[in-house]
């Protein structure tokens, strides 16, 4: 457990957004995972997206399932709504939330063993209904809770602490997601900052389904020699794709920016995702490509990094589903309510 | 001839996926239009074409609608099943059979009235398609049942009229078959038999209707605007009906955009995910399922039940586990229901006798949901909910107000002083909630199952857990307020019979033939879970209460003995388990069996 106490005194110094608001407002509860999780980090990385985005930090509505990684909704957003639910169920939660208010930000975290093992079958549900949500694993091929139990993302022959080794196939996520309709895909690390930012920000302003895999080492269970999902091994083996930079409309910066290829995602919201391509000739709109890119990587023992899938235009849950604009839970018995009249004429209709 | 009008039990026995659904469906509405009451019971099998199914009939002027044994008229299309309906058939009733093919002698029975008519023969120079002339044998029949039974012909013919408006180069061949059937049996059978119908006014303004239909209208008028579900027999018509209507009747008048949202999920533990998902960020919502789902269901039960969720689920009960008989009725849920889940929990149970009955309580399950934030479960059956019944209209008033319960909107927030989500303000064990994006500073809360103190916040402290528990128990009270009363005859009889859901429909007349046995017994219908006092204070008052299940273990009995019942030995049971639905026969031959043994007192002598 993380044992620093936040200070409750606004900094002078510290910067405001477009909102007028600090860091220090889209921050949560204390957390209560190991020093040094790879999860808090990522906690940290979607308040600062948020932040950045100037995103009012009451219109969210925060998910997920059991586990290290389930509680951390507790920890962001602490002006938001969040529903810790049940182990390996968030994504229909999320599904309920998001049909319930199609205009709150929706942003569900859940960990392998949540989505990989137990809730497999919602994971894939959920992308294959494009809800428009951010969907965050922090994968550390470990379940963390019940001390050190192999998770379903991690690689065969990888070891426990105690040394023994895992004897079956990984399932990776990424994969699954590009395969059956997320609109959105990519993958990080929870110790890469500068990169996991910009890509949970690209991946807020996704108008449909947003799927993240953040590799998130676990320090007490999964961070030792022969596991393939440590600091060390992530580091030593992980090649950077895309590096993705969220620009929003109105402040277009382009200065501090490394050179190289570039490539300019307009979003629907009216903003620009810039891309740099790190690999050669990596077309981010073209799902079968990526799929296959992902998967010799993960032949040669590497994990590609970055904006791996990207469509632009898609088309959410509720576009498919043909729903009004307004939230269905603001619908007032006026909207609901067919009347007496008609009764009158079901009635009729029924004799 | 002896004529008996509007009473008898005709059954049709046929071959699944023949086309027979709809020409039998024809026959109870035809008479339905003729103003007589009918209940059309629908016995089918596990499977889509091929194994035997039957449809029964039973007409009655007096209104008795639950199921009676023995059948006065069989329509036996299924050679396969002979046997087994000729056995059925009532002394002095009447076989009606394709005698194309002779029936074999040891099929027949000299107390019962054959009536042969060559369907198939008459069909083969009509029609020279085949599987036309297979359709067209349920109509033929329909048409011969017309005049033996003394239907309006009109009334039939205006129905196949109205089935194949649109496809109206239907219309012609199905008179004709119609008409083949009416001329033979009125040329060649002698006419009308013993057993026949006559306009009546009995049905007044009542309707005919399933009661999953009815149930989805319910949930419709009550502001559903989330359905989430799997399907399962005998559940599914409940989402696909609401489908249909809200397509009618919830789409916005400018943009065509649907104010209602239906997935069909993966499984049943993502559809109560995605109606409790729903309903945690204000949006009423509701699934429909039957017993193997509210098993699968159960654990996300008990997190809506500690995390204090408002949630609908209709249970349309159907026999036991797997496949095969439990496409049969069964009132077998109830423990399960009631208790869904681990730890300490316990959920609202809603107890429908009647298609008005299931649009009243989904509208009303839907308003007791938000009001005490927890699950409510309709218990309907696969009796109720797949066949077709007469029941009172629908009723609505446009008055009517949603009761959303205590949801603190910006304003309210702002009014208020203090707010903490589990603070029990009004002493009814229901904390006010608020709604994702409210309010910008103001009432964000995380929702958990247990270890939360009354502001919500994370805690492991066993008072806070017991307090906790103690508010869940005083809600619990409040609800047993707020559930549907108990329906109660009371004329201060020694003894009575307490019953529920679809045991109601043979009840009056179960108690109309104890009466003639002597045996008059006040009656409770219960209506809801948690018990109202009414319960145990009718139960108190009598010396003995039959419990009338539709199942093996004698659930409600247990439910009363469990929620307080001070004498359990008082409650005797009354069981029927075996598929169909309870019968009026079946419930007085229990009790009068039970009066025999324990040598009870009667009010008279039994007549002769």
């Amino acid at each position: 457990m993380t044992f620093v106490v936040k200070p409750r005194i606004r900094h002078p110094q510290l910067p405001v957004n477009d909102l007028g608001l600090t860091r220090r407002d889209y921050e949560g509860a204390v957390s209560t995972l190991c020093a040094g999780c790879g999860h808090d980090s990522v906690s940290a990385a979607i308040a600062a997206a948020c932040a950045e985005l100037s995103l009012p930090p009451h219109r969210f509505a925060k998910v997920s399932g059991i586990g290290c990684s389930s509680k951390t909704p507790s920890y962001f957003l602490g002006k938001s709504h969040g529903f810790n639910s049940v182990h390996g169920r968030m994504p229909s939660v999320a599904t309920g939330a998001n049909l319930a208010n199609r205009s709150l930000y929706c942003v569900g975290v859940s960990g392998d063993g949540d989505s990989a093992s137990i809730g497999l079958g919602q994971f894939a549900h959920i992308v294959r209904r494009r809800i428009n949500m951010v969907y965050i694993v922090d994968n550390n091929g470990t379940y963390g809770l019940t001390k050190g139990q192999f998770s379903a993302t991690n690689d065969r022959g990888s070891t426990s602490k105690k040394g023994v080794p895992n004897l079956y196939e990984p399932i990776d996520l990424v994969s699954m997601a590009l395969q059956i309709g997320a609109g959105f895909v990519a993958r990080s690390f929870s110790g890469d900052k500068k990169q996991l930012v910009p890509l949970i920000k690209a991946a807020l302003a996704h108008p449909g389904m947003a799927f993240l895999d953040v590799i998130s080492p676990c320090v007490a269970f999964n961070n030792h020699n022969g596991s393939t999902k440590s600091f060390d091994y992530v580091r030593g083996h992980s090649e950077r794709l895309v590096e993705a930079d969220f620009l929003p409309a109105q402040a277009e910066i382009t200065a501090d920016y490394d050179p190289g290829t570039t490539e300019d995602v307009p979003m629907p919201d009216g903003s620009i995702l810039r891309l740099s391509k790190v690999a050669k000739d990596f077309d981010v709109h073209d799902r079968i490509g990526a799929l296959e890119y992902v998967q010799r990587k993960q032949e040669r023992g590497e994990v590609a990094t970055g904006l791996l899938y990207v469509e632009p235009d898609a088309a959410d849950c509720h576009d498919m589903l043909g729903t009004v604009e307004t939230p269905l839970n603001a619908l007032t018995e006026a909207d609901l309510c067919p009347g007496e009249a008609a009764l009158e004429r079901l009635n009729e209709s029924f004799r | 001839m002896n004529v008996t009008y509007n009473d008898f039990v005709i059954r049709f026995a046929n071959v699944n996926g023949s086309g027979s659904a709809s020409a039998n469906g024809m026959f109870a509405k035809a008479l339905f239009r003729m103003g007589i009451p009918v209940a059309a019971r629908n016995i089918f099998p596990s499977n889509i074409q091929g194994l035997p199914t039957w449809f029964e009939v039973r007409v009655s002027e007096r209104g008795h609608l639950g199921r009676r044994e023995g059948v006065d008229i069989m329509v036996a299309m299924n050679a396969e099943t002979y046997a087994e309906d000729i056995a059925d058939i009532k002394p002095g009733g009447y076989l009606f059979h394709d005698s194309s093919k002779p029936l074999a002698a040891h099929l027949r029975r000299s107390d019962v009235n054959e009536v042969g008519m060559p369907i198939a023969a008459l069909l083969l120079p009509e029609f020279s398609d085949l599987k036309q002339r297979g359709l067209f044998k349920n109509i033929v029949y329909l048409g011969a049942l017309s005049a033996l039974l003394n239907i309006e012909f009109e009334v039939i013919t205006g129905m196949v009229a109205k089935q194949y408006r649109g496809k109206d180069d239907l219309i012609a061949p199905n008179i004709h078959a119609l008409e083949i059937g009416r001329r033979y049996a009125l040329d060649y059978l002698g006419g009308p038999i013993e057993y026949q119908v006559r306009r009546s006014s009995a049905n007044g303004e009542k309707i005919l209707i399933d009661g999953n239909t009815a149930a989805a209208l319910g949930a419709l008028y009550g502001g559903a605007t989330v359905c989430a579900w799997y399907p399962i027999t005998p559940s599914t018509s409940v989402a696909e009906s609401f489908e249909r209507h809200a397509n009618a009747l919830r789409k916005d008048e400018a943009t065509g955009a649907n104010k209602f949202a239906v997935i069909q999920a993966e499984d049943e533990l993502s559809a109560i995910g995605i109606v409790i998902g729903a309903g945690w960020n204000g949006a009423r919502a509701f699934t429909a399922t039957s017993g193997p789902g509210i098993s699968l269901m159960s654990e996300f039960l008990g997190l809506a039940y500690f995390a204090e969720i408002p949630a609908v689920i209709f249970d349309i009960q159907r026999a036991g586990p797997s496949t095969g008989m439990p496409t049969r009725t069964q009132q077998s849920d109830l423990t399960a229901a009631a208790y869904a889940s681990h730890g300490d929990t316990r959920h609202v149970l809603l107890f429908p006798s009647s298609p008005k009955e299931c649009f009243d309580f989904a509208a009303e399950a839907l308003d007791l949901a938000d009001r005490l934030q927890t699950p409510i479960i309709v218990m309907s059956d696969l009796e109720l909910g797949m066949n077709d019944n007469v029941s009172e209209p629908f009723e609505w008033s446009d008055g009517r107000r949603y009761d959303r319960g205590k949801v603190l909107d910006a304003a309210a927030l702002d009014a208020a002083g203090e707010f903490g989500r589990y603070l029990d303000v009004d002493g009814d064990g229901i904390g006010q909630r608020t709604l994702p994006g409210a309010h910008p500073e103001r009432g964000a809360f995380f929702t958990r199952g247990t270890s939360r103190d009354e502001h919500a916040r994370y805690t492991e402290s066993p008072e806070a857990y017991q307090r906790n528990m103690e508010r869940l128990e005083r809600k619990w009270a409040t609800a047993a307020e707020l559930t549907p009363q108990a329906e109660i005859a009371d004329a201060g009889r020694r003894n009575g019979i307490l019953y529920y859901g679809t045991s109601a429909m043979p009840m009056t007349e179960a108690l109309e033939l104890l009466q003639a046995q002597g045996i008059a017994l006040d009656r409770l219908r219960v209506r809801g879970f948690p018990f109202g006092k009414e319960v145990f204070d009718f139960i108190g008052r009598h010396e003995r209460v039959f419990v009338v299940d539709q199942n093996r273990d004698a659930q409600m009995r247990s439910l009363l003995i469990n929620e307080g019942v001070a004498e359990p030995a008082k409650l005797v049971s009354v069981r029927y388990y075996a598929g169909l639905s309870i019968s009026a026969d079946t419930i007085r031959d229990q009790v009068l069996m039970y009066y025999q043994a324990e040598r009870l007192p009667r009010l008279t002598e039994v007549g002769s």
